[in-house]
């Protein structure tokens, strides 16, 4: 078991979800229990990983399928899951993520996907599945095996609901087939020149071969898989997929999809560059570094505005999500020590508190049936604890102290003054300020009797003016806000905790040399 | 400088003429998939391009004077030979040549299932579509959407402040200068009477395109 | 819009052309691809660790099995999503099909596929289990026999192909054959191996290592072929019924 636990991770999903296919067609009331306890089983065999990778002497867990060990076959011939720290970190924010959502997903999936049980639970624990293999493979076509598992699922998760759901997938399913196949393309320049499809079989073999880092394939190979991962983790150009698909998806799928999908690949663009294709390429042999930050200028600016417009929250949050992933992509390409710290760390940061607002979006969905911004007057006395954990996020969002967020972006902020990349510095700080007019907006509804057009309806001092019956205590279900108000315990935990999560990434970021690393290590 | 054009041409169409070819199908693909209006034809484009794909992947398991990679009766694990020298035995590098890389084949199995699973998802959103809307055309489907979202956007009664919400209401409605209970109803009516006429004739060529695909599995 | 779209598609196909005059020769066997130690491992010893004959078989079941697992997943997953998309719960009473016209099943294309039908279950079969020593297998092998189930459909209609073989079955069957993989997996987990080691499997087969791998690739391959037929014909009955599953073409 315990030698075992990487593949119990993918297992443990597997096995939950044909499981719940098959007696969710007896009895469609036992889908969710096996749908909880398979994602407590792989959180646990997560965990269980965790601890074996930070006892381990060089940080790293390999677990080769099919006993195609390494002393007695060459590298690449079985496939590889490699758990640094950095994998088994995403996967173990992949596994928390879909217990949560798992314990929420109850009321919503039967209110708003009636008698669908018995499909939604097999699709939600194989995306689980997906995006946890996404994140441990160390095999370059596994990963465009899992990665279409996780797309799959996800059209199949968000279609399920209104017929204006399918009608957004279809542009989901275009687009991310484009860009799942660039990746397929990319993968195979990069056997034609190496001849092998092992992650670190690929990086040995540039490391060791004369002139392949000027060589065309290589550069297109590069550029294809860039160009596919940012199709897939909605990058601004290239994100018009994102905002209709979350938006109307059904509420579990959205708060499933939205913390993980986006954040997911952008791991696997640091895998990428860093372990397949390595730092001296990526970063100096390309042409892509010196486009992309005014790119990620771009990006952030134009996400930020157009969240901006939205009248109604979890439209606005999609867009925040667009906003966010400009920064992770930015942090990676400033080419810097600090940079790729705040990018990991933003990516994890980012996952509980996207989390958090999916959730709390969701539950004032189910009390007002509304999630415009004109339906929220006075929430906060009707629902105080659902609002506690919305903000939360949402502070975590803007990058105030205690939250997670905080401590990500300054990381983010550091190493765009130690690269000298004022550009990026300047959006960080433009769409921080942004996301404060968002939020305190937000605020401005929720607390105060503030209408539409600006005019203050109550009295002051708790009065809105509104009757008694509007602002009387109402909470959601036990089930919905316990996963919420765990999620914003967690974004508060990693906020105080950070300088854990710090030394975790440092270990593993370690060997690759990045400039700008402090010299006292 | 002429000559080495023609070289180069020679090279390119010649000698790696699987090599254009995979392109320029990936090309029709990716120009379908991006520009067509018709879902169904953005699917067709969305088939050329990963077969494209699948083309490059087997023309890297080429190999000269190579036959398929399973194993000739003198190397068949099973075979007599095998009997004879008590077990099968690895091949020596002359005889690897000999045999095709089996790699690629494998990894383009897995590519056209994938293929495929992608391919019936997303006809099943096109009826799904075509059942909503009662159209599979990208223009069309766009002014529906819009018209659903704009009234979908219109200011509902909700739980916290019916009081408020109703001089909302009637000053929005005054500001576009119509009926709001008018404008509701009307849309709708028409919509639906709309989707029933379009239904008919455009029901045939589904139909036809159902039968393309059960044709072609 | 027709025109803008241009613009990727010239870009793309510049990078490709671009990238293409850098390949190795035409069907060079001193290509990367050809010669790497990976690839000649699996012509010079897929007999000596395997003693499959059909090194394709070989590769896709054993060496990289984790990936055809994953592959049967997806397959699966399209069926399960299919169906989630499709059905309607909330809408039971029949739609009235108007505009179709009831014809009797054709006599010569009945009887004809009375004939083929058979034939073509029985050659599915062989496919199957005759992959490992000639082209075929598990993918090929079931959707031979998921076509012989859509063959009835079209010739008849399709209530009379799924009188025998329901929808319900076919999630039955899928699932069961992505349960006969992993837990194949499984077993040899738990018999000391890692994840898919078939050759623990020996422990409990009488036979060596080598023959322990290649019959628990005849069982993988027989999982898989559960899971394709039955996802094939699943796919084919809602498409062709917009999810209704009655009338069909």
């Amino acid at each position: 078991m315990m030698e075992n636990s990487i593949a119990w991770i993918l297992l443990f999903p597997l096995f939950g979800a044909v499981l719940s296919s098959l007696l969710g067609m007896a009895n469609r009331k036992v889908c969710w229990p096996i749908g909880v306890l398979s994602a407590l089983g792989a959180f646990g065999a997560g965990i269980m990983t965790l601890i074996r990778v930070i006892d381990s002497p060089d940080h790293m867990v390999v677990y080769l399928f099919g006993g195609w060990t390494l002393d007695s076959f060459p590298r690449g011939v079985g496939i590889e899951f490699r758990a640094d720290l950095l994998a088994i970190l995403i996967t173990l924010i992949v596994l928390g993520v879909g217990l949560c959502v798992a314990i929420y997903s109850k009321l919503p999936v039967e209110q708003e996907t009636p008698e669908k049980e018995g499909f939604f639970y097999p699709l939600f624990l194989l995306q689980i599945t997906g995006l946890a293999g996404i994140c441990l493979t160390g095999d370059a076509f596994n990963l465009y095996v899992l990665i279409e598992v996780a797309a799959l699922t996800g059209y199949g998760l968000i279609a399920m609901g209104s017929k204006r759901a399918a009608a957004a997938t279809f542009n989901y399913v275009i687009l991310g087939t484009i860009g799942a196949s660039l990746y397929l393309l990319g993968v195979g320049y990069l056997y034609i020149k190496t001849g092998t499809l092992n992650m670190v079989g690929i990086n040995e073999f540039i490391g060791a071969t004369e002139g392949l880092k000027e060589s065309p394939t290589m550069q297109v190979a590069f550029v294809l898989i860039c160009l596919g991962i940012l199709i897939k983790m909605a990058f601004f150009p290239l994100h018009a997929w994102l905002p209709n698909a979350y938006c109307h998806a059904p509420t579990a799928t959205s708060c499933l999809l939205a913390p993980l999908v986006t954040k997911v690949m952008i791991y696997v663009m640091i895998r990428m560059v860093l372990t397949v294709f390595g730092v001296d390429f990526s970063f100096e042999s390309t042409l892509w570094s010196s486009v992309l930050p005014w790119l990620v200028v771009i990006a952030i600016v134009s996400a930020a505005v157009m969240a901006l417009a939205q009248r109604e929250i979890k439209r606005m949050l999609t867009y925040l999500i667009v906003a966010e992933v400009g920064y992770m992509v930015g942090g990676v390409w400033i080419y810097n020590y600090y940079g790729m710290v705040g990018s990991i760390f933003h990516i994890i940061s980012d996952a509980c508190m996207t989390l958090c607002l999916f959730l709390g979006a969701g539950l004032i969905l189910r009390k007002c049936k509304t999630t415009r911004f004109d339906g929220l007057r006075g929430l906060f006395s009707k629902m105080p604890l659902t609002m506690t954990g919305f903000f939360v996020g949402g502070f975590s969002i803007i990058g105030l102290p205690p939250t997670c967020g905080f401590f990500s972006k300054w990381y983010l902020i550091t190493g765009a003054m130690v690269a000298e990349r004022w550009e990026y510095m300047v959006a960080l700080l433009f769409s921080t300020m942004v996301m404060v007019v968002l939020f305190f907006r937000l605020i401005e509804r929720i607390h105060l009797a503030v209408n539409e057009s600006g005019e203050n309806l109550g009295k002051g001092h708790g009065d809105l003016g509104l009757t008694k019956e509007q602002t009387r205590f109402s909470e959601g279900p036990l089930t919905m806000l316990v996963p919420l108000l765990s999620a914003a315990a967690v974004v508060l935990a990693i906020g105080i905790y950070n300088q854990e999560f710090v030394d975790l990434i440092e270990i593993f970021l370690d060997p690759f040399d990045l400039p700008g690393e402090p010299l006292s290590k | 400088m002429f000559e080495d054009g023609l070289i180069f041409l020679n090279e390119l169409f010649l000698e790696r003429l699987n090599y254009v070819i995979y392109v320029v199908l990936l090309l029709i693909g990716l120009h379908a998939m991006i520009a067509k209006n018709n879902f169904i034809k953005k699917l067709i484009g969305m088939s050329i391009f990963q077969t494209a794909i699948i083309l490059f992947y087997v023309s890297i398991g080429v190999k000269e004077g190579a036959t398929i990679p399973i194993y000739l009766p003198e190397h068949d694990p099973h075979g007599e030979q095998a009997y004879a020298t008590g077990g099968p035995e690895a091949l020596t590098v002359e005889q690897v040549t000999s045999y095709a890389n089996p790699l690629p084949h494998v990894l383009m199995l897995t590519a056209i299932v994938v293929g495929v699973a992608t391919l019936g998802l997303a006809l099943a959103l096109c009826q799904k579509i075509y059942q909503g809307y009662g159209t599979v055309e990208e223009d069309e489907l766009m002014a529906k959407l819009e018209k659903e979202d704009a009234s979908s956007r219109k200011p509902k009664t909700h739980p916290a402040g019916k009081s408020s919400s109703k001089p909302e209401v009637s000053s929005r409605a005054k500001r576009s200068g119509t009926n709001s209970v008018g404008k509701t109803t009307a849309p709708q009516a028409k919509k639906s009477s709309g989707a029933r006429k379009t239904k008919a004739p455009v029901k045939k060529a589904t139909r036809k395109s159902d039968q393309k695909k059960g044709d072609s599995k | 819009m027709k025109n803008t779209s241009l613009i990727p598609v010239v870009l793309v196909g510049f990078l490709l052309f671009y990238a293409s005059t850098d390949f190795p020769e035409w069907g060079d066997p001193q290509s990367p691809a050809s010669s790497s130690p990976v690839s000649s491992h699996f012509i010079a010893k897929t007999g000596v660790d395997t003693e499959v004959p059909n090194m394709v078989t070989a590769v896709l079941a054993d060496y990289r099995g984790f990936d055809t697992m994953l592959e049967t997943v997806v397959v699966f997953i399209a069926g399960m999503a299919v169906l989630a998309i499709l059905r309607n719960f909330s809408r039971k009473k029949p739609v009235k099909r108007g505009h179709e016209v009831s014809v009797e099943p054709d006599l010569i294309v009945t009887n004809t596929v009375r004939l083929v039908v058979p034939v073509i279950q029985i050659f599915s079969f062989y496919v199957l289990a005759h992959g490992h020593v000639s082209p075929g297998g598990g993918f090929q092998g079931g959707v031979l026999m998921g076509a012989s189930f859509i063959l009835i459909a079209l010739s008849w209609d399709l209530e009379r192909a799924l009188t025998r073989f329901p929808i319900n079955r076919c999630m039955v069957v899928a699932a069961l054959g992505i349960l006969l993989y992993a837990g194949i997996g499984v077993l040899s987990m738990a018999l000391g191996g890692e994840f898919l080691d078939y050759a623990e499997l020996e422990k409990v087969l009488p036979v060596s290592r080598e023959m322990a791998r290649y019959h628990a690739m005849l069982g993988v391959e027989i999982g898989v072929g559960f899971t394709v037929t039955a996802i094939m014909f699943a796919l084919y009955a809602n498409l062709s019924s917009r999810g209704r599953l009655e009338g069909g073409l």
